[in-house]
């Protein structure tokens, strides 16, 4: 009779805490700027990237395990697709990652369901103990943390280039990158006043930081965040609905158009939010959830998206 | 004594409407008079009027709980409508909400109520079962083992699904910043109804306070009253959760406070939780939206935070008295 309360307690704090562990995880995706992410990722022992000689026309003959998405979307970007064996449950692009996708999770890895497909090197993002348990039993990894800057990106992508031998492929890949968003900064004419938006994560408001890895792309354009007045408690604070209807930002970006179905028709069709500058200036992105919260090389699209949207709004309300 | 007790309520109503004043005036789009009556209308007021539905559903459920299992400790999620919501409402977030943005009704209440609904059902049968009921001790165990068995699941649900767990440790902590008028209106007419049945039967609760043979040989139906007091508690329960997400302690400290202020009978301490209840959380939610301003304070954790210590008081007044 009297455990009634206790148990309903603590079934409060096991979720709470299988939820915060999964925050931790979920951040991760999020491009939560960890800070493993200024640390180089390195190569811990890879073999192949030694032995194998570092020409593009001899690749090393590899078996890759990819538990993260976005390395599983630069390997298959520098033509190493071949060489990866499986990827995690989250891994769902290129198309033929497809292929190799499997049940193996990045965030509850399983070490003997990694073992069974023999890999030369397993690609994960550090957020887990997995690689002194790969290091136990001798299975060579590389991690790629999630980035705080473009740089971390372009690091990873030669990285994974040097790994699997296509130091070329890698090399072209970054240029290529770092041109497309030049070009798209490049495309963008300054707005007369700065514009300010807001990032939503969730349709309960989760917004992100300046701090932030999607941060530093709304950065490249001037963009001004409204979600980083609440900077200090985290770079992931949940706005009041009320302060994102009286910032009345130019720009609103969903980043839940997966997650939680939010449209341009859905934000406009809010109680309140009509009077939302972005709502009535046709400021009102949308984004894919995956991209928006990845880092590989689909980041340039986002950035050529934000350009677009930049460009749009200012043409709508000058 | 008698004409004491008669000034409680009045005095309960004017603590409400100040509560509902407060709430409408305070916020983080800024004070009455400096905020966009757009915002008020359409964001602030849902969101005080959803607090002080959901706050006075819970205290009346929690304290007809109370009296129809005679334990001061007892909450609303005690047969499991809390983990039953839970699960219903992971396993719509598990689907995606992207796939069922376009059905005419939105899943997210609607499975949590159902799940709310189903796992208190189980949990009946399976007490029931047992026979024994008197007491409703066995009721309250199988209530313990559906409310595991739920958890667990919800539990197995998200980690097959941890894109989706930011979505769904929000929802469990409670979401009463996304409220809209659609949301008090969707629970309006379950916890009007709910409550009607509970305040009809808070002089059989009094009857109960002395035990199920005493209350069988005053002439009360006991399985009957009890079955009625559940059943409105849960469906009154299940409506809010459904709405609001998982709002701890509420239940629990509101009915304890007007224990302790207007004493044990379950004439006054029915219609004073529901008055108490409604302002508790009203004013609780204000410290919500302003505390981190403009970031969001979850209502459970301000809820928990407050009602924790208090309960702690109240059990050491309890000792000591």
């Amino acid at each position: 009779m009297y455990r009634s309360i206790p148990t309903s307690l603590r079934r409060l704090t096991t979720l709470g805490a299988v939820a915060l562990l999964g925050l931790a995880a979920c951040g991760s995706d999020d491009a939560e700027p960890a800070s493993a992410a200024t640390e180089a990722p390195a190569v811990s022992e890879a073999p192949a990237a030694t032995d194998a000689p570092m020409t593009s026309d001899a690749p090393a003959p590899l078996k890759i395990v990819s538990l993260s998405p976005s390395a599983t979307e630069m390997l298959f970007a520098i033509g190493a697709g071949a060489d990866v064996v499986a990827v995690d449950d989250q891994s769902n692009f290129p198309d033929e990652a497809l292929a190799v996708q499997t049940d193996l999770s990045g965030y509850t890895p399983n070490i003997e369901a990694i073992a069974k497909y023999e890999p030369d090197l397993v690609v994960h993002d550090g957020t887990t103990d997995l690689g002194a348990q790969l290091q136990a039993i001798g299975i060579a990894d590389w991690v790629g943390a999630a980035p705080v800057t473009f740089d971390d990106i372009y690091v990873q992508i030669e990285q994974l280039g040097a790994a699997t031998g296509r130091v070329g492929e890698a090399a072209e890949l970054v240029a290529q990158m770092q041109a497309d968003i030049d070009a798209a900064v490049a495309s963008v004419t300054e707005p007369a006043a700065p514009l300010r938006f807001f990032h939503e994560l969730d349709d309960t408001l989760y917004s992100v930081t300046s701090n932030t890895f999607i941060g530093h792309v709304y950065g490249l354009f001037g963009l001004q965040n409204i979600a980083d007045t609440a900077e200090g408690t985290t770079d992931y604070p949940q706005l009041s609905a009320e302060f994102v209807i009286s910032q009345s930002p130019d720009l609103i970006f969903l980043a839940d158009t997966k997650c939680c179905g939010q449209s341009i028709d859905t934000v406009g069709a809010r109680a309140g939010w009509g009077a939302v500058k972005a709502v009535g200036n046709g400021g009102v992105i949308e984004l894919d959830d995956d991209v928006a919260s990845r880092w590989g090389p689909r980041v340039v699209g986002l950035v050529q998206q934000v350009a677009v949207a930049v460009n749009a709004v200012q043409v709508a309300a000058p | 004594m008698i004409h004491r007790s008669r000034l409680w309520l009045p005095a309960a109503g004017v603590l409400l409407i100040g509560a509902l004043a407060l709430g409408v005036m305070i916020g983080p789009a800024g004070n009455w008079g400096a905020a966009d009556w757009n915002i008020i209308w359409n964001v602030r007021m849902p969101r005080v009027v959803l607090a002080g539905v959901v706050g006075a559903m819970l205290s009346l459920a929690g304290a007809s709980y109370q009296g129809v299992f005679r334990n001061p400790l007892v909450d609303p999620y005690l047969l499991g409508v809390a983990a039953g919501a839970g699960l219903g409402a992971t396993i719509v977030f598990a689907i995606g909400r992207s796939a069922t943005s376009n059905w005419v009704v939105d899943p997210l209440p609607l499975a949590a109520f159902v799940g709310g609904l189903l796992a208190v059902l189980v949990t009946y049968l399976v007490g029931a079962g047992f026979g024994a009921n008197r007491s409703g001790v066995t009721l309250v165990l199988a209530g313990v083992a559906v409310t595991s068995l739920a958890t667990a699941v919800q539990t197995f649900v998200l980690q097959r699904n941890n894109d989706v767990i930011r979505e769904v440790y929000s929802w469990i902590l409670g979401r009463l910043s996304t409220a809209t008028w659609g949301d008090v209106t969707l629970v309006l007419p379950y916890v009007v109804i709910s409550s009607v049945v509970l305040m009809l039967h808070r002089r059989h609760l009094d009857v109960l306070r002395v035990g199920d043979d005493e209350a069988i040989a005053l002439g009360t139906q006991v399985r009957r009253v009890r079955l009625a007091v559940v059943i409105a508690a849960t469906l009154g329960t299940a409506a809010v959760v459904s709405v609001s997400g998982l709002i701890g302690f509420v239940g629990i400290v509101v009915p304890h406070m007007v224990r302790l202020l207007a004493g044990a009978s379950y004439r006054l301490l029915l219609p004073l939780s529901l008055l108490l209840g409604a302002s508790f959380l009203i004013l609780a939610d204000i410290p919500g939206r302003v505390l981190q301003n403009p970031a969001e304070t979850p209502i459970g954790v301000v809820t928990a935070f407050l009602g924790a210590p208090f309960f702690i008081l109240v059990l050491r007044t309890r000792r000591t008295a």
